[in-house]
């Protein structure tokens, strides 16, 4: 936590009030066994940053306490605050399913509804909240498309199955998706680990067009993809913070040596 | 991390110190090639000016090897700063060249009357050089910083000895020929003392981070 401090303690106080998700103390358990211990960093908006840490290190169950996706197991219990800017998205009263519109989230592995045209896929979670106007529903179907980099290569074939799609294209069907309820932060878990080069490179430009609009959260066990896309990087190991900070500082001058140790391969 | 990368940073360190040992023995013997009038020793020195010129392209070509595999932190640093030290130590041993073609033509004409600063700037010089090199083998960022002070006095011996030359040159024409030589040799020296003070503001960068250059201070 001292580095933290010593690091970033600027960060925190001068930009809490401004911040797009403030993490507070936060601690995440399993039945007994604690998973993150005592995290607070804060996320800037219309910025990607990068959560970096070997296998096990709370990586996923950070990003997963920031829409409330970790309340999903059934012995999950958290400590600490999150507010998405300025609001407590654990307050009392608050429903998970308003805090996860939102927040979005894309997976490592890409899951479109099997079932549903590529078209549906898009509107599905409008529809979910009520929105029924046609002429709604495909304006923002396009505009989603539009913004995940896919309308192009779909246009012609909204009605198709969305498995018909390529791996790379149906991540970036699941973004659409995200996007459609126009969420204010998207939190992305491996996006493109399961892609080829060619589509991760899609999806890493996409990321950094949607910066420009969207606060990104994004895990990644590629180091090089978080030197390219990010603006700050945190680094976890076992449960906890070690370092956070701007991301060309964290790649090329680690202040702490465990996260040195890391982004140079000499452990995890 | 893979135990071939760590192989492969640990092999370009060893070039570079290999180099750096050409390069402060190319300097020691150009000087001593001029103190002493020795022409065989001058023409040695010329001659061995192409291994700092095949170790300078080695050294790059095995930087940009490493860099493809996209180091990250003190490996990348240590990298990028391997380059710049090769490429200041390869134009030492041209600094050393010139001396030692200056040696050479010197030995061949009648002994001018001691200039008494050159010797004290060769002194300097060298003895920058060497703490430069150390200051990389023993990564010791303070080492580095503490010699860079040291370029401002080997400045000031340069303008003075220029200064002395140019009235030799004056009070006695045929003395022009040899002080030009002498002026070009201290001109060298002085470049020299640039050069390890480059050396010593990358072992501050690689040490600590900290890009010190043209500032004016040792940081």
């Amino acid at each position: 936590m001292t580095e933290i401090k010593d690091i970033s303690s600027s960060n925190l106080e001068a930009t809490s009030s401004t911040a797009a998700i403030s993490v507070r103390d936060l601690s995440v358990f399993f039945g007994d066994h604690q998973v993150l211990k005592q995290v607070s960093l804060d996320v800037l908006p219309r910025s990607v940053t990068a959560i970096i840490g070997p296998s096990g290190c709370g990586k996923s169950t950070f990003l997963r306490s920031l829409n409330r996706m970790h309340e999903l197991v059934p012995t999950a219990r958290m400590e600490g605050e999150i507010r998405l800017f300025g609001s407590d998205i654990y307050g009392r009263g608050v429903e998970p399913v308003i805090v996860r519109r939102r927040v979005g989230m894309v997976f490592q592995k890409s899951n479109p509804f099997p079932t549903m045209s590529i078209a549906d896929n898009v509107t599905v979670g409008l529809r979910l909240n009520g929105i029924r106007q046609r002429a709604t529903l495909l304006e923002r179907m396009e505009q989603s498309l539009v913004m995940a980099a896919l309308w192009e290569e779909v246009k012609d074939r909204l009605h198709a199955p969305a498995v018909s799609l390529s791996g790379g294209q149906q991540q970036r069907l699941c973004i659409a998706r995200a996007l459609a309820v126009q969420p204010e932060v998207l939190l992305m878990d491996e996006p493109a680990s399961a892609l080829d080069p060619l589509a991760t490179a899609k999806i890493e430009d996409l990321i950094l067009e949607l910066k420009k609009q969207y606060t990104i959260v994004i895990v990644t066990h590629n180091m090089q993809q978080a030197a390219r896309m990010s603006d700050h990087t945190a680094f976890f190991y076992l449960g906890e913070l070690i370092e956070y900070g701007p991301t060309a500082k964290i790649f090329t001058s680690p202040t702490n040596k465990r996260t040195e140790d890391y982004v140079t391969g000499r452990f995890g | 991390m893979a135990q071939h990368f760590e192989n492969e940073l640990d092999g370009l360190k060893q070039k570079l110190l290999a180099m750096a040992s050409h390069a402060e023995t190319a300097v020691n013997q150009a000087i001593q090639a001029l103190v002493e009038r020795n022409y065989e020793l001058a023409l040695q020195v010329r001659q061995n000016d192409k291994v700092l010129d095949r170790f300078e392209i080695e050294i790059d070509d095995l930087a940009i090897h490493l860099l493809a595999k996209a180091p990250l932190a003190s490996d990348l640093r240590l990298i990028t700063v391997a380059m710049k030290i090769s490429q200041n130590l390869e134009r030492v041993g041209d600094e050393a060249g010139k001396i030692a073609n200056r040696a050479r033509d010197l030995s061949q004409e009648a002994p001018l009357k001691q200039v008494v600063d050159l010797p004290r700037m060769a002194s300097l010089a060298v003895q920058m050089l060497k703490r430069a090199l150390d200051s990389f083998v023993n990564q010791d960022a303070a080492a580095a910083r503490a010699l860079i002070p040291q370029d401002k006095e080997v400045d000031l011996l340069n303008k003075q000895i220029h200064r002395e030359l140019a009235h030799q040159m004056i009070e006695d024409h045929e003395t022009i020929a040899r002080c030009l030589h002498l002026m070009v040799v201290s001109k060298s020296l002085e470049r020299i003392a640039d050069h390890a003070t480059n050396v010593a503001e990358e072992v501050v960068y690689l040490c600590e981070a900290q890009d010190i250059r043209h500032t004016g201070k040792a940081g």
